[in-house]
């Protein structure tokens, strides 16, 4: 039975004997020559010249986590746990408090996350958790997660995910109108 | 010989070596960057402008780096392998004309430290001394992998010598003399030898690639059957004397190539420019080493496109393709000036 191929590049070996003109390899080495001389020489080049030049990412990039305050500097953030809940590599871990009286102006809503820690070695960067918040708090950014020397220092807490109420960072990039139409879909019980 | 030429002779000297030592460091970064290119790559381009300085960089890392002579190694031929390879790079760069005369002082002196009569013999002798560098540092490592290399180094040197030399008999033929000034002279207005002399060129380019153990013909040194080939045991400066004597050779050799084959320093028809016989001298040298740096080009060039030849072909091209073609072309040349 002939063997399946696999593509269609396949070629039969064939191990003729090489005729003069093949013998002399004048011909040849000619051929290769203008090969390396006029298709490569002075062809682009595809190298990145990685750290002068910065290449810019892709729209839809998913880098480390934010944690949105509101138009009034308020945490957006419940506590409801339905990132910790929807995140496939349980990254999230969340400790809910309820809001005092006197801290309407630090949480939105009666009840806040207390602690709110995302272990960046576990985090896959599916964007889930961004998916899935009732709240619009939490939303994946162009930052990149930097490198640590001690596993403990990549679980992030609040002091790293929070936004500052000064410098706001900017995630219209991730509100595309189609996760703002599908948000305002009250078919799904969260968005409810 | 006067005063006078001792000194010109002796600055001449120190300039050739000099420039012949540059243009062998620069060399290094040549191979790297038309390396680079022919792959799509930038290659080096961190140590200065273009990274112009890292032939500089490159020197002074094999300096620094810590010196090891093997316990079983021969010390003094360890030490002497290197020494003679890079002695015998540098001689041969006394013979060649590397241009006219110049005028200084109502005096006459010719841009070549030696005119030897013999200056093909004496350039033979030395390339054949060449092959005792690459052999004792081989030997003296104690090593199975530098001796197979320059065992192999010996005899692939020796069998394309014979080529060489034949092809070069066929020159000495129509241009009647060994003199390489006066064969510079014989090429006038383009009669360059590379005309008469085709066959003789290719052979003569083939087995020149094969002295300078160049890709394809780089059996000695053959990074992945030998790891480094004669070199493995080397570090250090030896090691970089070792590499740097291999472009000092392709130097030599890119200037024997265009000195034999195309015209030397001679411009064409430069005479019939109307300039001044000095300034014709100089643009005569540069003519010369652009037609250098053009087949240094060439040997780069093919040293990144072709595969390494294994060995038996290698030997079976020296010695049942170039040899008898370097005798046939003789045999032709011969015939072509008793009855033509």
């Amino acid at each position: 039975m002939a063997m399946q191929t696999l593509t269609n590049r396949s070629k039969v070996v064939s191990n003729k004997k090489m005729t003069l003109w093949e013998k002399i390899y004048l011909p040849a080495i000619v051929k290769g020559l203008s090969i390396t001389f006029f298709g490569h020489f002075f062809k682009r080049k595809v190298t990145f010249s990685y750290p002068d030049k910065q290449r810019e990412f892709s729209p839809v990039y998913r880098g480390r986590h934010v944690l949105k305050r509101d138009d009034q500097g308020r945490e957006r953030c419940t506590a409801c746990g339905l990132c910790a809940l929807a995140c496939p590599a349980e990254a999230i871990t969340i400790v809910a408090a309820e809001r005092k009286p006197g801290e309407e102006n630090l949480y939105r809503e009666e009840k806040y996350a207390a602690t709110y820690e995302i272990n960046m070695l576990r985090c896959i960067f599916c964007g889930l958790c961004e998916e899935v918040c009732p709240k619009e708090a939490i939303f994946l950014t162009d930052q990149i997660v930097h490198s640590e020397y001690e596993r403990p220092t990549f679980i992030y807490g609040k002091d790293k995910l929070v936004e500052s109420v000064d410098n706001p960072v900017d995630v219209s990039k991730r509100q595309t109108k189609s996760v703002l139409e599908f948000k305002k879909n009250t078919g799904f019980a969260h968005n409810r | 010989m006067d005063f006078d030429t001792l000194i010109f002779k002796t600055i001449l000297l120190v300039v050739i070596f000099l420039i012949s030592l540059v243009v062998a460091m620069y060399a290094t970064y040549g191979e790297r960057k038309i390396a680079a290119f022919f792959q799509d790559r930038f290659g080096p381009n961190r140590a200065g402008p273009w990274g112009l300085l890292q032939p500089v960089a490159d020197g002074v890392k094999m300096f620094m780096k810590e010196e090891i002579i093997p316990v079983f190694a021969n010390k003094g031929l360890f030490i002497l392998g290197p020494s003679i390879a890079m002695f015998t790079a540098c001689m041969t760069s006394a013979v060649i004309p590397w241009g006219g005369s110049l005028e200084l002082f109502g005096k006459s002196y010719s841009l070549q430290v030696a005119d030897l009569n013999i200056g093909i013999l004496y350039i033979f002798a030395i390339v054949s001394l060449g092959v005792y560098g690459i052999m004792i540092g081989g030997w003296a490592s104690n090593n199975k992998f530098s001796l197979l290399g320059s065992v192999r180094a010996g005899s692939q040197m020796i069998s394309y010598e014979l080529a060489m030399g034949l092809a070069i008999v066929a020159l000495i033929m129509t241009n009647n003399t060994l003199s390489l000034n006066e064969i510079v002279v014989n090429q006038k207005n383009f009669h360059w030898n590379i005309f008469y002399q085709p066959l003789g060129f290719l052979i003569f380019l083939t087995t020149a690639l094969a002295e300078c153990n160049r890709a394809p013909f780089d059996l000695a040194e053959c990074e992945n059957e030998l790891i480094g080939g004669y070199h493995t045991e080397f570090s250090s400066m030896k090691l970089g004397f070792y590499l740097f004597s291999e472009y000092v050779n392709m130097f030599i050799s890119s200037a024997v190539i265009s000195t034999l084959y195309f015209g030397g320093y001679n411009i064409p028809f430069g005479e019939s420019f109307g300039l001044a016989p000095n300034l014709l001298t100089v643009l005569g040298t540069v003519f010369l080493f652009a037609k250098i740096i053009f087949f240094i080009f060439v040997f780069m060039w093919i040293r990144w496109t072709l595969p390494r030849f294994r060995y038996d072909q290698l030997m079976r091209l020296g010695w049942q393709w170039l040899v008898p073609l370097a005798i046939l072309n003789m045999i032709i040349t011969g015939a072509v000036i008793v009855f033509a």
